[in-house]
């Protein structure tokens, strides 16, 4: 019997680890479409800020509230991780509970806390379910949000109290089992959360209760490996890519633009000065696609967990514009998603005949940013949404010549005025004799 | 009548004396046409003529930086603007500037590096508290003592560049009342000009920026609402002239403030 169930057992583990596996060498591939981008420098600065804003969930604390209960969910699922160390040992070892004996009267304080945890996600769950459908809060209510997203985020958090409701049962079962005596249900001492359930199943045959436990036990295990699977396509995948993300976040100012290389060979060469010869191939100007991107803002695009934070602060999403900051991370996700399950099925991939920019983000949304950085600084992962804007600005600037008319007429006078408006070029220093003037007759 | 005389040297006409300024005061496009911030142009370099900085300015030689055709996606357009001017100010071995616009401080401080340009760059804000930290300026007319001024932060000054305590500590001497807006400092509302929207008209929407901000403003009750940016300072006199509070609400700028205080304005 035992030697059944754990063959079941590594079964299981190996097939979601092979389609867990797939799932990430697939996520890797899709990031990698876009552009090279150099974010290796400064590495302990680096190390420094996934420290603060991952682990220590810096920039979250901007919102206590949220930060509080997002802070339960993150540290039990970190924690309660070891008891499913546990439960995998088990599981292909045969054993119960491999880690009673060796810890001694240490294990049931672990596993009570451990179930104080547990309750904690369970009352972060529910309260975050409670702001999403009951209050809800405009963030989680944007259209952008509408249909899958709100399944997305909602699926979450049932699923996690799910999951955490098999580790209480599980548990209680156990303790009855062990008051009983029952053989593999050896004594572990008491534990308190989970002793709740005790009353309720104190009623049942040792066999209902043996079924509970192992239904728990199995459930929680392969419930939390399905899990990790469908996570892949969620905006959940944040548990995981939140970290690598700030790593490599970007360390310059917020307000300088990176510059574009290419053109300043070109810019070089039409000035006289010395620059490189010129690429065979001419490369695109600006984002046109996810593959115009860097790899960076596609890394961004994974890891957002679509909190609308950034939105919720935009200007432009304020006052009705199109822009939000949130909806272009969940284009850009969805375009690369497209794109790389295409490729890898054989498909078109980018040749689809559609394109980032047009077919999931508008003109109007780019038009409306003003550049004030709002998003990037309310991100909680260091998400920058403004970058992929601006590089599908110059698209259109560049490539498509497709900007706004009163634009075009501050790129010509800025070409013959050498300022935006148009004023005569000699009347720049007049302010200094009109000043000069009124200081004499003062 | 000496008292009266300002003095507005130009990098030419150092030069030509084999001179060199401490500083180059770079006055950008809306300090040298627009009339409301040639005041503030104004008002600035009275100050630095009173307390004896040894600055200049490029004068006709001075061009657009190209921050908003960067922002408008305009690269080519930028980076030609960039050079012209990086090869001007290098060619005057310039070291140290000083600027009262948010967005042409960041675009030479942060963007003409890549291209060549390395220099000190400097907000007024920032040499404003330096002068009052070091006691050359005491803005101790008492003309504000006590007046309500709420501080508008620029994006470009603050989220870009993490500028946000000197022109609060420049309002502090004032010996005012500083009242701070709901949103403030990181989480200050844009005037809505940023990223070349001050050449353009606004997206469809339900809603200008600059009203939203400035009913912000208002409701702080504040009478003077400060800035340290030229767009700010026209987004934010249009909202108040639109919520029709012209007559008791002033939109001024950090050195007007200062120029005001020690009477030289
Ligand atoms: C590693 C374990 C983590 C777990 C189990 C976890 C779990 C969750 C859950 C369940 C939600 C959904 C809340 C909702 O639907 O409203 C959530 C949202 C979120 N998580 Fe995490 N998270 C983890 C790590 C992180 C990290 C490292 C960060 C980075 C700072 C982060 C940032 C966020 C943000 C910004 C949201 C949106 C919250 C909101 O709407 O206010 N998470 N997380
Ligand atoms: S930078 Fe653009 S997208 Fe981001 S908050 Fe500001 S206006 Fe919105
Ligand atoms: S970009 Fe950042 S702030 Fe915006 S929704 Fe995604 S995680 Fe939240």
């Amino acid at each position: 019997m035992t030697l059944i169930s754990q063959l079941v057992f590594l079964a299981v583990l190996a097939v979601s680890g092979y389609f867990i596996g797939r799932r990430i060498l697939q996520i890797r591939k899709n990031i990698l479409l876009g552009k090279e981008e150099d974010r290796t420098d400064q590495p302990m600065e680096r190390l420094k800020t996934m420290l603060l804003v991952a682990f220590g969930q810096k920039k979250m604390f901007k919102r206590p509230i949220p930060a509080f209960l997002h802070l339960l969910i993150y540290v039990g699922f970190l924690l309660i991780n070891l008891e499913v160390l546990e439960i995998v040992l088990d599981g292909i070892l045969g054993t119960h509970r491999l880690f009673a004996p060796v810890l001694g009267s240490f294990y049931p304080v672990l596993i009570n806390f451990f179930e104080f945890l547990a309750i904690g996600v369970i009352f972060s769950c529910v309260v975050f379910f409670i702001r999403r459908h009951v209050l809800k809060l405009s963030r989680f209510t944007k259209i952008e949000m509408k249909g899958w997203p709100t399944l997305d985020a909602t699926l979450i958090l049932v699923i996690e109290t799910v999951l955490m409701f098999a580790i209480l049962a599980m548990n209680g079962a156990d303790q009855v089992l062990q008051s009983r005596g029952v053989a593999h249900y050896p004594l572990t001492g008491e534990f308190f959360f989970s002793g709740f359930f005790v009353p309720l199943f104190s009623g049942l045959s040792d066999n209902t209760l043996i079924i509970i436990e192992r239904a728990s036990w199995w459930g929680h295990i392969v419930g939390i490996l399905a899990f990790a699977f469908y996570i892949t396509y969620s905006k959940h995948l944040h548990i995981f890519l939140a970290f690598p993300n700030t790593y490599f976040s970007n360390l310059k100012p917020k307000g300088e633009i990176k510059n574009m290389d290419n053109v300043t060979n070109e810019v070089k060469s039409m000035l006289g000065m010395p620059a490189d010869p010129p690429p065979a191939e001419i490369p695109r100007f600006g984002a046109k696609d996810i593959n115009d991107l860097s790899w960076k803002n596609l890394m961004d695009a994974y890891a957002c967990t679509e909190c609308g934070r950034c939105t919720d602060n935009c200007p432009a999403n304020m006052t009705g514009k199109a822009l939000s900051p949130r909806a272009i991370m969940m284009k850009t996700r969805d375009r690369a998603e497209e794109v790389g399950m295409s490729i890898s099925k054989g498909g078109k991939g980018l040749e689809d005949g559609k394109s980032l920019y047009g077919d999931y983000i508008n003109k109007e949304e780019l038009l409306a940013c003003t550049t004030c950085n709002a998003c990037v600084e309310a991100c909680p992962i260091t998400i920058d949404p403004l970058s992929i804007i601006l590089e599908m600005r110059r698209y259109m600037a560049m490539e498509e010549s497709s900007t706004p008319q009163s634009w075009n007429a501050m790129f010509q006078n800025v070409e013959t005025s050498f300022a935006p408006w148009k004023f005569p070029p000699t009347d720049r220093f007049s302010w200094a004799n009109d000043l000069k003037t009124e200081a004499e007759n003062k | 009548m000496s008292d009266n005389i300002i003095h507005i040297p130009t990098m030419a006409e150092l030069a030509a004396k084999g001179e060199k300024p401490d500083i180059l005061f770079w006055v950008g496009c809306a300090g040298s046409f627009d009339d409301r911030y040639k005041k503030v142009t104004k008002a600035f370099v009275k100050i630095l003529n009173k307390v004896g900085i040894k600055f200049a300015v490029l004068g006709e030689e001075e061009t657009c930086t190209g921050d908003p055709a960067r922002r408008a996606g305009n690269e080519f357009l930028f980076q030609m603007q960039a050079m012209s001017n990086i090869q001007v100010l290098n060619g005057y071995e310039i070291t140290k500037i000083v600027t009262a616009c948010p967005h042409c401080f960041n675009t030479l401080k942060n963007e003409y590096p890549a291209l060549g340009g390395k220099y000190e760059v400097m907000h007024h804000s920032a040499i404003l508290q330096q002068l009052i930290d070091e006691g050359k300026v005491k803005a101790e007319g008492g003309a504000f003592k006590g007046k309500k001024i709420t501080f508008h932060d620029s994006c470009y000054l603050g989220r870009a560049n993490n500028v946000y305590e000197a022109p609060r500590k420049v309002l502090e001497a004032l010996d005012a009342e500083l009242v701070e807006m709901k949103r403030c400092k990181t989480k200050g509302l844009c005037c809505g000009a940023g990223g070349a929207q001050m050449f353009k008209e606004p997206e469809q929407g339900n809603k200008d920026i600059n009203i939203e901000r400035t009913e912000e403003a208002l409701d702080t009750g504040a009478k003077i609402i400060a800035s340290g940016c030229p767009f700010c300072m026209t987004m934010m006199s249009d909202g108040v002239k639109n919520k029709e509070k012209e007559g008791e609400v002033e939109v001024r700028d950090l050195a007007e403030l200062i120029a005001e205080a020690e009477d030289i304005l």
